[in-house]
């Protein structure tokens, strides 16, 4: 009953559902192709077809300023989403090991506020507040971008963490305290372990999202800081080459085999 | 309390705070177990036996009242505190460990050496064997074997009391009976005192020294198995164990008057005022079927059950009984209904109840 029920109202059978499937993608993944197959453009345009190489990744990882703003947006990314796991761990305990309390869904709403704001809000008012501090202490150090990176990137580390504190059985914990063991060596043998593929997988995304951050980067960097995507913007402003296609191509693989590596993660079961 | 008493839980009580008003899981119990007895709590679903079992535990603290663990009050302690572990009804084996790491979890957590260890966690293994499987994870295991590794894992720390909360309602009947025997036979062997939650009151009887009946977060009696099936104090213990005919009747002399206006032997008379009102409880094991000589009856019904049938009668002032008779070998009881019959009771089965 219920089959044959699906299969009368199966969106698959309205007329041109696989054509509009079809484009769909096309849409989604042609333009990321093209930058793929443009990255091994043997000529100088961006556009035009200049014979199969791979010169422009030998371009983009010679070039010094490439290298330097990497190695930031790497360091950047690393201590960021240290920080915003660290919290999002705290603060997914805090929000589901008790019971739902008044004002539950306010906290929910803080923490991930920075998922809801739009960015260019968040930016502005990081540019403004931190100018104020760079007035009144004269720290110009990368620590702005760090704090800002792990603001925002919170919310993200924080949902994968709480969905596996959800799904884990409460009994396990009260069974180690049964078996004699005290609250923080419950937290350490039992929780932490259990926890650790959400907590992976939240970092993950993390270091993903701080590595693509383009908006508040942009507006809270101060000169010479430069990450490689406001790199990237930088030199699209002058003159674009292949060199940003290879550049792109590069990180769009290391940020799929992160989200790879963040899926497998979160969907671990045991 | 005597030396022998191992758990003494005096007038405990349990309030929750509940959207609608309070809840009273627990109405002020008292009650003595024994070293080394297998006592079980039985009860229905909400009468208080998990809250009970979980102030012994020390997962929840009571609101009024104290536990007593070999004369000591352990109301205030953790659970990692007290010598006492519990086989949880969803099992809650760490699943991020092996066989092995489980069991020798609390022995770790009491600090014992290693080889002391490792020597006692073999010796579990063997008791529920399982050494076979020490090295799987829990996920690897049927639902039997999950069952004996909660059962080595809560054994190991050799505690003074092991909590058991229903741990056989998640395995099907074959294995329960299995598991039933597995369970009497480690706790002869351990000798530790082993306290069962149960709303199963076959597994309550079949296992027990003695059982306390619950209900309302109240215990109604407490006795060895043969006591509260033959003898119930209320109409809810004998109704709650077994199947029970119940008649209303009044006390006249030392016999009592049923509805239909005949005098039978009842035990228990003693305990009430001469006309008084009561009831009676009769199993349906208990009530002959024959020709004469007893009350006048019509059956109503016959179910047959394969070893028994059960025969529904009709009294002559219209109340009801059932008897239940061994099946004959061809299995025609040869009763229908209309057919008139006499009752009569097995000498000692009519009991009044006390309440």
């Amino acid at each position: 009953m219920a089959s044959k029920r699906a299969k009368i109202f199966s969106i698959t059978t309205i007329p041109g559902f696989t054509t509009l499937a079809i484009i769909t993608f096309l849409v989604l993944y042609a333009p990321i192709a093209t930058l793929v197959i443009y990255s091994f453009n043997g000529g100088t345009s961006v556009a035009a077809w200049g014979g199969f190489s791979t010169k422009w990744y030998a371009v983009a990882w010679e070039n010094s300023q490439v290298q330097e703003a990497t190695l930031r947006s790497v360091f950047i990314a690393t201590l960021a989403s240290a920080i915003a796991t660290t919290l999002a761990t705290m603060a997914a305990l805090g929000t589901t090991r008790r019971g739902k309390y008044k004002g539950w869904n306010f906290i929910y709403l803080l923490i991930n506020q920075p998922i809801m704001v739009p960015e260019i809000v968040t930016a502005v008012a990081l540019l403004i507040f931190f100018a104020s501090i760079k007035v009144a202490t004269g720290y110009t150090g990368l620590g702005y971008l760090i704090a800002a990176h792990s603001a925002f990137c919170i919310p993200f580390a924080y949902l994968p963490i709480r969905a596996r504190l959800e799904g884990m059985d409460l009994t396990l914990e009260t069974a180690a305290g049964d078996l004699y063991a005290r609250p923080f060596t419950i937290f350490r043998r039992i929780t932490l372990p259990l926890l650790a593929p959400g907590i992976a997988a939240g970092a993950m995304l993390a270091f993903v999202i701080s590595l693509d951050d383009v908006i508040i980067t942009e507006f809270v960097k101060s000169a010479g800081q430069d990450t490689l995507p406001t790199y990237m913007l930088g030199q699209l402003r002058r003159a674009a080459t292949p060199e940003v296609n290879a550049i792109s191509t590069a990180l769009l693989v290391l940020t799929v085999l992160l989200l790879t590596a963040f899926f497998v993660l979160s969907r671990k079961r045991d | 309390m005597t030396d022998k008493t191992s758990v003494d839980v005096r007038s405990a009580r349990k309030v929750y705070d509940a959207t609608s008003g309070t809840v009273v899981a627990l109405d002020s119990v008292s009650v003595q177990i024994h070293k080394g007895e297998f006592f079980t709590l039985l009860g229905p679903s909400g009468c208080g036996k998990t809250t009970l079992l979980r102030l012994i535990a020390g997962f929840e603290s009571p609101t009024a009242g104290e536990i007593l663990l070999n004369g000591t009050d352990i109301s205030g302690k953790p659970p990692f505190e007290r010598p006492v572990n519990t086989v949880f009804q969803s099992y809650a084996l760490f699943p991020h460990l092996t066989v092995r790491q489980n069991i020798s979890f609390g022995l770790e957590m009491l600090g014992r050496s290693k080889d002391e260890v490792a020597r006692k966690t073999n010796e579990m293994l063997e008791l529920v064997k399982m050494t076979a499987m020490a090295d799987r994870k829990p996920q690897q295991l049927s639902g039997g074997q999950q069952q004996r590794v909660a059962l080595a894992r809560a054994l190991s720390p050799e505690p003074e009391v092991l909590l058991l909360d229903e741990p056989l309602s998640a395995l099907d009947l074959k294995l329960r009976k299995e598991m039933q025997h597995e369970l009497k036979r480690l706790q002869l062997e351990t000798g530790i005192t082993f306290i069962f939650v149960t709303h199963d009151q076959e597994e309550a009887l079949t296992m027990s020294d003695r059982v306390a009946v619950m209900r309302d977060g109240r215990i109604l009696q407490v006795g060895n198995p043969r006591e509260i099936y033959t003898r119930p104090v209320d109409r809810f213990v004998a109704d709650f164990i077994g199947e029970t005919n119940f008649l209303s009747a009044t006390i006249d002399g030392k016999k009592v008057r049923l509805t239909t206006g005949d005098t039978i032997a009842a035990s228990g008379v003693e305990a009430h005022t001469e006309g008084a009102a009561v009831t009676l409880a009769i199993r349906p094991e208990q009530v002959r079927v024959g020709d004469k000589g007893g009350l006048a009856a019509t059956v109503a019904e016959t179910v047959y059950f394969g070893t028994d049938t059960h025969l529904h009668l009709t009294l002559g002032d219209g109340s009801e009984l059932v008897a239940r008779l061994q099946s004959p070998p061809s299995g025609e009881i040869g009763l229908a209904p209309g057919a008139k019959v006499s009752v009569s009771f097995t000498e000692g089965a009519v009991q009044v109840l006390e309440q």
